[in-house]
């Protein structure tokens, strides 16, 4: 197998397996059976991918090309970066956890559910790797659909008006990122983003970056999230804050700051202080948030505030600490959104009104909760506390204030988490526990305990993600050369 | 006195000439044939007609890569007609495969004996209008435009009344007979002024006069253009001309809707392509500019008018007003890029159209009332295939990428910009916004809310036993076959870019 087919088949294997599930007439169980298989699959080919990755060398790698449509420059461009490979790589691995989760939850009509959990998978690796700048697009507008079905069908009591705000406010940035594409395209003549050239237009950095925007989301185009992500299925309000967010500042890294230099810095204030404003806002409605699924969708917001402030901080440090940042942080919302899920299959809900206590008698639901908590507070010596160390720094060399607002908001991180471990494990026990409610069944810690041993690693190492995203040039440099 | 009568290249016209003489055989089993032979012998015929039309449409394709009138320049030989023809072909099969099942349609208060009564007609008169249209596509004079235009039309205007049994299907022939003889009157109307400006009546000889007599600013002219426009407009139901399509697509029989939405759309739009860049180049700075006008109030009319809509068919018909506007936008622009761009967007759109009337068409036959938003509800579970198969034409409508329907929209878009009109483009993004809460509305109605729900039971409708839906293989088949191109298409562009290019290329661009 070549390295380049090993790309496309971790974009075409979910599809296929989507397919195939929906396709094959199989009872529940082989359905969950089968779309797990290919969830670990994914895994597995990734993990191939990484062994394959020649971190010592730079620009492309294991790419494949095949013409589209020749006459516009349109071709299927897939390959990876470093950078990228480890978003692919949070994506399988938060997608297999959620795929489990609804498996051991037992999804109502489980083959369009696995279909559609595989098609997600399938599109949002293909975000990652596509080297093409409709192909991006295509990518980018495909992961709506299956978001749109799942949270539509398989979502809570208010689930319409949360997918209508969902799709409009994301196809509003999406549509225009597509007027932008063509702009760009036919401009420059091809849509491949290797060759690609810079672009010093303001308009068209603003077409992008609304689409980015409203995807990680910054304040104030977050409208859509508080409903989506209380809404939705626990496992998918998982991959949409753990991965999807991730792909709205992916877009930033790939195509807006590299693409548009000049745009960039001229823009770079205003982008700033929208990131700094979300980072703050979030974490004062993530501490005013009456309930769990609150607590961490704000908390999204404010992280994606803060991985913003690290990309358009323009410093190697920054560049470093976003990208490990957007792995550490996709790993802990996705756990803290199932362990949301989990809590609220045993007491019916999620508000800190009628939690409380579940902590006695629930030894490992407790320990994981907590540990997961920590870590997202950004404990020293904890993966994330690394990566808003790095953006810090990196922003501190834009101007020591950007900092300070950091750190404010990584104060406000630590009263958000705290409060969020007390209202749930401690305090008088809440109405809605019960005796009855287990601790963590084994299906769950299996899902659970591989996303927190993930970050546990990352905690110990974090240089692993920090010291080979960019290498072996600085991140400044490959930024400038547009990752050639 | 011997009169001198001209060549005639029978091979340029045999695709045409087939179809009529299929339309014969069926009109033939209409009266000479046992009634209960009647729907296999005239859907036989139709079969047969389309494919052999089909076959010989591809031949003159690969045959003709230099364009030419033939017929004393009355009719285009060219790839620009052949290709038209391919899709209009392959719709009419398709047709054929669901009007064996549903036609005529499933009403509550039709008479089952009655079924087999005017079915042959209805074979007779779907093969004489996809004639005329095959003819329209490769009319190179005003006479044969106009000739071709009647033609298809008036099988068209029988075709929406043949469902006697069905309420509103009487009414849609007479309104789409009333606004149609209109639209062809201010047509014909246009021509004659363009004729007695130039003196001419073929495409090219229209050119050739405006360009040495130096008649672009021709009063005459200018206002015999400007009423062709709105004669066209009518047939493609364009805003300001579109007031007749939500009325004839809702009571004309389903099928009946599904081969007007997608063919006739196919074949006004090619054809007014073919007379704009051929007969008005001089013009393009009038006519580019009325159809970019037309396309935004269709863009803005169709998508603004179908999110206040119920009545399933009725979002279809406004949904199929705003299509017109995104292809408009690629005949505006008159260029090489905007052939291109018409021509692809209409293979899937033309796929996706009937593709979503014929879901339509099966909801219908299971509830025996029209289908509204309402009593869609839980048809996505009920009916795993058909209901994932409206998700796709929906979704290719709105241009996500599932469906060919998003490369079409790239290309026009592609092909605004490329003619200097970003307004354009930024008028085709906002319609899109819009457009896509009435359609994920359909995808909405299907899957999110539970069948318990309903006033209408699945099991109420004429045809339905015992809870369980009428097979309808054929239907699955035509609606298949709609999914494979609409996706198909999506992957493909190449090949059909490529075939959608060398027609272009038969056009003075």
């Amino acid at each position: 197998m070549s390295a380049g087919s090993l790309t496309s088949i971790l974009i075409w294997l979910p599809v296929a397996g989507a397919l195939l599930i929906w396709l094959l007439p199989l009872s529940r169980y082989a359905t969950g059976s089968l779309a797990l298989l290919f969830s670990f699959a994914e895994v597995g080919f990734w993990i191939e991918q990484l062994t394959r990755f020649d971190f010592s060398r730079s620009g492309l790698q294991m790419s494949e090309r095949a013409n589209w449509f020749g006459d516009l420059g349109v071709s299927y461009h897939v390959g990876v970066y470093a950078f990228s490979l480890w978003l692919v790589g949070l994506t399988v691995v938060v997608m297999a956890a959620c795929t489990g989760y609804g498996f051991w939850v037992g999804r109502d009509r489980p083959r369009a559910y696995f279909g559609l959990m595989l098609l997600l998978t399938g599109a949002t690796v293909g975000v990652f790797e596509s080297q093409d700048l409709l192909l991006f697009y295509a990518f980018f507008e495909a992961m709506l659909i299956p978001l749109y079905i799942l949270i539509g069908v398989w979502g809570g009591a208010r689930r319409m008006e949360a997918t209508v705000k969902f799709v409009i406010y994301t196809m509003a940035g999406s549509l225009l990122m597509l007027a932008a594409v063509v702009v760009y395209g036919l401009q420059a003549g091809t849509f491949d983003l290797v060759d690609g050239p810079a672009s010093a237009s303001r308009w068209l950095f603003l077409g992008f970056m609304i689409a980015f925007v409203i995807k990680a989301p910054l304040f104030p185009f977050h409208g859509w999230l508080p409903d989506a992500y209380r809404e939705a299925p626990p496992e998918v309000a998982a991959v949409l804050s753990g991965v999807i967010a991730k792909a709205g500042l992916y877009g930033m890294l790939r195509i807006a700051i590299t693409k548009f230099p000049e745009p960039t810095s001229f823009y770079r204030t205003a982008v700033l202080t929208l990131a700094a404003a979300s980072l703050v806002y979030g974490s004062l409605l993530a501490f005013r948030s009456s309930d769990f699924r609150g607590v961490v969708a704000y908390s999204s917001l404010a992280q994606s505030g803060l991985i913003a402030l690290g990309l358009f901080a323009g410093a190697d440090l920054g560049f470093d600490g976003a990208v490990l940042q957007m792995v550490a942080h996709g790993l802990v919302s996705a756990s803290l959104f199932l362990l949301a899920g989990v809590v609220e299959r045993r007491t019916t809900t999620g508000e800190f009104r009628l939690l409380g206590g579940i902590a006695r008698g629930r030894p490992a639901l407790a320990t994981l909760l907590m540990t997961v908590g920590v870590i997202s507070l950004a404990v020293p010596g904890s993966s994330m506390f690394a990566g808003e160390f790095l953006i810090l720094a990196g922003v501190f060399q834009r101007a020591w204030w950007w900092a300070v607002i950091g750190g404010t908001g990584i104060v406000l991180a630590a009263m958000y988490m705290l409060r969020l471990i007390s209202a749930v494990l401690h305090e008088a026990r809440g109405s809605t526990v019960v005796d009855e409610a287990l601790d963590l069944r084994p299906g769950e810690l299996a899902l659970i305990v591989p996303l927190v041993g993930v970050l546990l690693a990352l905690s110990v190492w974090p240089a692993g993600i920090s010291h080979h995203s960019f290498s072996p040039d600085s991140p400044t440099a490959a930024v400038k050369s547009g990752f050639k | 006195m011997t009169l001198n009568t001209p060549h005639i290249d029978w091979f340029g016209l045999s695709p045409v000439l087939t179809l009529t003489g299929a339309a014969f055989l069926a009109l033939l089993c209409a009266v000479l044939v046992p009634r209960r032979l009647r729907r296999i012998g005239g859907a036989s015929f139709s079969f047969a007609g389309f494919t052999a039309g089909l076959v010989l449409a591809i031949w003159l394709y690969v045959d003709s890569p230099n364009g030419h009138t033939i017929a004393a320049g009355a009719f285009y030989r060219d790839r620009w007609t052949a290709l038209g023809q391919i899709i209009l072909f392959a719709v009419g099969l398709a047709t054929t495969l669901l009007g064996y099942e549903h036609m005529p349609g499933w009403g509550r208060n039709a008479d089952p004996e009655r079924r087999d009564d005017h079915v042959a007609e209805f074979f007779a008169l779907l093969l004489a209008s996809a004639a005329g249209m095959a003819f329209f596509v490769g009319a190179a004079s005003l006479v044969t435009l106009f000739l071709a235009l009647e033609w298809f039309s008036i099988a068209l205007y029988v075709m929406c009344a043949i469902d006697y049994d069905l309420e509103g299907s009487l009414e849609a022939g007479l309104k789409y007979l009333i606004v149609g003889s209109f639209g062809a009157a201010t047509l014909l109307f246009g021509s004659a002024l363009v004729y007695g400006a130039t003196g001419q009546v073929s495409f090219e000889g229209i050119a050739h006069a405006v360009g040495t007599q130096g008649l672009t600013g021709n009063a005459l002219l200018v206002l015999g253009l400007a009423l062709m426009i709105a004669g066209l407009g009518f047939k493609m139901s364009a805003a300001p001309f579109h007031m007749w399509t939500p009325d004839v697509y809702e009571g004309a029989p389903t099928t009946v809707t599904a081969w007007m939405s997608s063919a006739t759309k196919v074949a006004a739009l090619l054809l007014t392509f073919r007379v704009m860049t051929t007969a008005f180049p001089q013009n393009q700075h009038l006519w580019g500019w009325a159809f970019a006008i037309i396309a935004t109030i269709s863009l803005a009319i169709g998508n603004l008018a179908a999110l206040v809509q119920k009545n399933l068919k009725r979002i279809l018909a406004y949904s199929a007003i705003a299509q017109a506007g995104f292809m408009l936008i690629g005949l505006s622009t008159g260029s090489a890029l905007g052939a291109r761009a018409l021509m692809y967007y209409l293979i899937p759109y033309s796929a996706a159209a009937f593709g979503s009337f014929a879901i339509v068409a099966a909801r219908e036959r299971e509830l025996g009332v029209p289908v509204t938003l309402e009593n869609l509800a839980g048809f996505g579970w009920e009916r795993p295939f058909l209901g994932v198969a409206m998700w796709f034409f929906v979704f290719a409508f709105a241009g996500l990428p599932l469906g060919g329907g998003f490369v079409g929209k790239f290309y026009v878009f592609a092909a605004a910009y490329d003619h200097g009109w970003i307004w354009l483009v930024i008028v085709g993004v906002v319609a899109t916004l819009v457009s896509l809460y009435y359609y994920l509305g359909i995808v909405r109605a299907m899957y999110m809310r539970p069948s318990e729900e309903l006033q209408v039971q699945p099991g109420g409708g004429v045809a339905v036993s015992g809870g369980q839906p009428a097979p309808e293989t054929l239907l699955h088949v035509a609606v298949g076959a709609a999914l494979a191109v609409s996706v198909g298409s999506l992957f493909a562009v190449e090949p059909l870019i490529d075939l959608a290019k060398h027609a272009a290329s038969a056009l003075p661009l």
